[in-house]
Formats: C-alpha cells, structure tokens, sequence
C-alpha cells in the first residue's frame, strides 16, 4: 500500500545550522505516527515541511505517492506549537470561520462534540485553559475532516488530566480512519498513542519502529534497581550496569537469575525494584542525553 | 467570497468588540473638535486682510504724484505721527496681500477670508474695490477706506457670501486626518500582531489566499472607518455647525476612494514586518510628514513650489484639497476630477506592491 506520507532525502539548512540532514519516512494510512526528540532536534521543522508552512531546502515530499498540490491543504489538517487565532471571537465563531475556508466543511455540532468543547463554546477564544485551547485548536485541524492531522507537541504545557483528556480525542481521531502525526518529547505520550515512532537527533532519524519492537531490540527483560551505597558491581559482574540518580540499575533478561546472585552476595534487597525499560531509558541509550534537557 | 466574507465579518466582530480602541476611534476626534471649538471661540485674529489686485503702490509714490500742498501735509502728519503714514496702504492692523487673479480673490471676499479687495486700476479703468455686503470686517475696512488720504475715488462693488471660519476650512482636514490614522495604524499595526502572533501562520495553513484576506482586511476596514467618519461628521455638525456647501455623494466618493488609498499605503508597510516597534516607526514617518504637509491645519498654498509638489506625493493632500473644495466651495464631481483621479492610481500601485511584497511569515 502507497504510505500516505513519504518524505524523502528531506535537507532544511537556516543560517548557520543544518535543521534536518537528509530525512526519509514512510507514514502508512491510517496509524498515529510519533516523532519524538528533544528540544531542537528538528522535529517541528520536519513537521512543517511536511504541511507545506515551510520550504525544504531540498529533498521531496509526497502525498499518497505523489508531490502536493493545492488541493493538499483540503486533506490536511493542522495543529501548530504556537499559533493563535482573530482576537475577541467566540469558539463557535472560531470553527465556523476556519470551516468557511473548505470547499468541505464539517457541521459545526460534530465538531463540538468530537473533541468536546460543549461547556465553553461561546466563551472568547483567549479565556480558555490550556487544555480546552488544545481541544479548540484540534478542532479547527479537523473542520475540514482531513484524512491526515498533523499535531506539534499538542500536551506541550497540560496538566496530567488534560493530556489525558486529550489522548481520548486522538484515539477517537484514529477510530474515524484519520492518519496522525504526533510529535512530543513525552516518551509516555509516544508509547500510549504511536503505532510507530521515529527518535530524532540532529536533524537525522536515529531510531524507527514500532515502541514495543524499539524496546525489545535494545532491552532485553528488565532493570533491577538498587541503592549505590548497598551495591556496587564487580569488575567481572554478568550483566550490564547503569549508574543513574545515585542507583545502581542492573539490564537483565533473566530476573531470577540476578536475584539469586544478589542474595548469594548477601547484598541488601530492602529498597530493590523491579521495572521494564521505558522510552525514556531508549532516547538515553540512543543519543546520551535525557529528552526534557 | 465565501471565505472573503467569513473574514471580512470575523475582522469587524474583532473591531467592535475590542471597545477601548472603538470607542477611542470615535471619542478621540470628537476632543479635537472640541479643544478647537475652545480655541477658536475667542477671535484671536484682529488684523483686517486687504486683497490688492496687483502690487501694493507705494504710499511715497502716490505722494509724489500728489499736489505739493497734499505732499505738505503728509509730511507734516508724518512728523506728528512719525510712524504713522496718512495713506490707506499705511494702515496699522491691516494687512496687504497682492493678488493675481480677479475671480480667486472674489471667491475668497465672498467667503471673508479677505475683507476687502482693491484694484488700484490703470490709467485707462477706473479703481474699483470689493466688499462682502455681510461682513462687518468688511464694512470697517470700507471706513478707514475712505477716512485715509489717499486721494481716489473708488468705484465701491458688493459681493454676498457666508464667512467661512478656520472651523469650516479645518473640518475636511480633521475628518481626513482621523480616517488617515485609522486606515495606517489600524490595518498596520493588525496586521503586524497578526504575524507576530501566528494567526497569519494558522491561516497560511488553509486554502485561504493572501488576495482574499488582504482584500477582507481592505473592505473592513473601509466600511469601519466610514461608518466612524460619518458619525463624528454627524455628531461634529451637531456641535459646530460647519459648512457643507457640495454634494454629499461627491464627499462620500472623495472618502472612500482616500480611505482605500491611504489603508492600501498600510499594506505596503505592514507587507513583512512581525515587530511592532518597526512598524511603527515606518507608520509615524510616513504619517506625521503626512498629516503636517496634506495641509490638515494650515494651508500649504503660501509655501514654496516645491513643498507643494512635494505634498502631491501624499495621497492626504488629495483628500484634504477635494473634501475642501466640496465642502467650502461646493465643488462639483468635475472640479475635483484631478483628485479623485490621484487617488485612484496610487490606491492601484499601493495596492499591488502591498499583495506583491505581502508575507504570512
């Protein structure tokens, strides 16, 4: 099947920094497809290529397996990092303006209640919470029932309850068919929400696939976790050891087998723990450094 | 048009609803209008104005034409009042303006702007002089006329006509140079928030074309500034009670062409900045030269040519000079033909280059 989105040997150079080194993707119909990185690491540039906002320097981009045309801003819809809206307009003024610009627009009530704007409809778009202004912000990027949305860090900012809030609207997002693009530097987000992530790091793709596949290709099992001051590992200790926030984490594919051996040493299990690797731990792995620096 | 529309309503709402700056707009003119009333309430111009077809004589001249017994005289009044000459042309408090043209100079008695006007005559036409039959001015000047020395018998004419006030001359400026910071700053500095805020980034993002919403921008601004001149002309007249002796259409026309031009002379300088300090900048240094050489508050005629024609390159200075001629001469749509024509080709070439050198970004 034609991804519906493929980008290849994408190149944006600004003055002096090279944003994006010769990208390629394929975004397959109808997934929620995660792009994740730190700060800086070229994401929301790849993304606004991507929706035609901005100019590649070179590289191509196709849609369904074919270079954009204008009618590429009817099947898309978009949700920017920082954008705001004409000042003193209602949220129903808000969505019947943007749906006035589609030759397809959808009624304004499904909107209302796809993503849930009920309670605050009449209220001035700038006296909204930062949740509710996500949830209108989506709405405006479905008003034209898009078969792709584009969202740039859309919980960037949001309490643990609105991203929540808002995870709900992207999945119900997926359930009507609709491709999404995600990108966030919340690993949790990505694992909650993406088919397939890709990890970028200067501008380059340094990790694609599925997020459980990611993890199970680079850990193996769990982690075991131990105080420092209770443990210290030896020279010719069997598995593969991280020092992090003063702990002593132990890579294992075989628990029972490591604790054993913690026991045979006689090392203290009061504050052991026992977790599986997270994204996170995938993104520190990869480039060296923590994703929210 | 459909999405014209939606924009063109969506900019108005925002207008209306932002009522510090509506109500400014609209408050904002009636103070000026008001600090004038003040000021001008008091006649603070005391000097009589006497138009003289020609050049002034020379009181000396007359003199030496004169008899030896008038010359004698004379003499003898200059030294018992030395500064004083007995000859009309010698008159304190008045002041002597030399005319061209007959006709101009008859319309401007028949408004008061001069009291009287005098053609010494030639040898072969007879002196002659002109005076507004309701202008008490007018009548005064007569007086000192004929209780000077100067020995002619003036052929007296009377002219009819209403005074026109510096009131009357000033309101076409006033309601032109209130539509012209509106048009500058208002469509400027918008549109400037616009692209700093990112709401032209979110809109780039549709199918809307930068035609369609630079031209909603354009239409509601127009029909707000309208609306906002109509109601301070209605309201200043209530007030001041000004002259309008044209027809309102061809006021209306004079209106809507300038609010155009000058919201189009906006575009061009708002076309790519996103800082607010820039744009102002660029809309004070075109706005203060404009407002000060359009001839809102002083006419520029008495200044050298080429402040005229350097004026000519403001599309204000049309305004100002059609919206005069129609209010204070009632012009008809022929006499100010040259304005309205102006106006039109620049509101085209600012209009181009504003769509031309527009950015979202």
């Amino acid at each position: 099947m034609t991804p519906i989105l493929s980008v290849r040997n994408l190149v944006k150079d600004y003055a002096d920094v090279r944003a994006v080194d010769d990208l390629s993707l394929d975004i397959a119909e109808g997934i929620c497809f995660g792009l994740l990185g730190p700060n800086g690491a070229g994401k929301t540039t790849t993304v606004e290529i991507m929706e035609g906002v901005v100019d590649q320097t070179s590289g191509e981009v196709l849609f369904c397996g074919k270079p954009r045309d204008p009618s590429f801003n009817n099947e898309i819809g978009i949700q920017f990092q920082s954008t705001s809206l004409q000042d003193f307009l209602t949220v129903r003024e808000v969505i019947d303006l943007f749906g006035s610009f589609y030759p397809r627009q959808v009624p304004t009530d499904e909107i209302v209640e796809m993503c849930a704007l009920e309670e605050f409809l009449d209220r001035d778009h700038r006296k909204l919470s930062g949740g509710q202004r996500q949830r209108v912000m989506l709405g405006l990027a479905l008003v034209n029932d898009p078969q792709m949305v584009f969202l740039d860090e859309p919980t960037t900012g949001l309490d643990p309850q609105a991203r929540h809030n808002f995870w709900e609207l992207v999945r119900t997002i997926r359930k009507r068919g609709k491709t999404v693009l995600l990108t966030t530097h919340y690993m949790d987000e990505a694992f909650e929400l993406c088919d397939e992530i890709a990890i970028m790091d200067h501008g380059k793709v340094i990790a694609l696939g599925p997020p459980r596949e990611l993890l199970a290709k680079q850990f193996e099992g769990a982690v075991v976790s131990l105080p420092s001051g209770d443990f210290q590992p030896s020279d010719n200790f069997s598995w593969t050891t991280y020092q992090r926030d003063g702990r002593v984490e132990i890579q294992t594919s075989d628990v029972n087998a490591t604790l054993n051996h913690l026991i045979d040493q006689n090392v203290s299990l009061e504050h052991l723990n026992v977790k599986s690797r997270t994204l996170e731990d995938l993104f520190l792995e990869l480039t060296g450094k923590a994703l929210r620096s | 048009m459909k999405k014209f529309w939606a924009v063109f309503v969506a900019r108005n709402k925002e207008f209306v609803r932002d009522r510090a700056s509506f109500g400014w707009s609209l408050f904002f003119p009636f103070l000026l209008l008001l600090g004038f009333g003040f000021m001008l309430g008091g006649d603070g111009q005391d000097v009589f104005k006497v138009a003289v077809l020609g050049t002034v004589p020379q009181e000396a001249q007359l003199d030496a034409s004169q008899s030896e017994e008038a010359q004698a005289q004379a003499i003898q009044a200059e030294a018992t009042q030395p500064e004083n000459g007995t000859g009309f042309f010698s008159t304190k408090h008045v002041q002597f303006l030399e005319v061209d043209n007959l006709e101009e100079a008859l319309v401007k008695v028949g408004q008061h702007r001069f009291d009287l006007l005098l053609d010494p005559g030639t040898t072969t036409s007879q002196p002659r002089y002109w005076i507004n039959s309701s202008s008490a001015k007018g009548y005064l000047t007569e007086r000192i006329l004929w209780g000077s020395s100067t020995p002619k018998s003036y052929l007296k004419q009377e002219i009819e006509g209403k005074e026109v006030r510096y009131i009357d001359w000033l309101m076409p400026g006033l309601l032109s140079m209130n539509m012209m910071f509106g048009a500058l700053f208002g469509i400027g500095y918008v549109m400037v928030r616009y692209r700093k805020m990112g709401v032209l980034r979110r809109l780039k993002a549709t199918p809307l074309s930068a035609f369609q919403f630079l031209s909603a921008q354009v239409a509601s601004r127009l029909v707000l500034i309208i609306a906002t001149t109509t109601i301070v002309y209605v309201g200043s007249n209530l007030l001041l009670d000004f002259q309008m002796l044209g027809s309102y259409m061809n006021l209306a026309l004079v209106f809507i062409l300038g609010t155009m031009c000058v919201i189009s002379l906006g575009l061009v300088l708002a076309a790519r900045t996103a800082s607010e300090e820039l744009a102002g900048g660029l809309l004070n240094l075109i706005s203060f030269p404009m407002m000060l050489m359009s001839g809102v508050w002083f006419s520029i005629d008495g200044a050298p040519g080429w402040v005229v024609n350097v004026a000519k390159i403001f599309p204000l200075t049309h305004v100002n000079n059609a919206a005069r001629a129609v209010m204070t001469d009632g012009a008809s749509l022929m006499a100010i033909a040259p304005q309205l024509g102006a106006l039109s080709v620049m509101t085209l070439v600012f209009l181009t280059l504003g769509a031309a050198l527009f950015r979202w970004e």
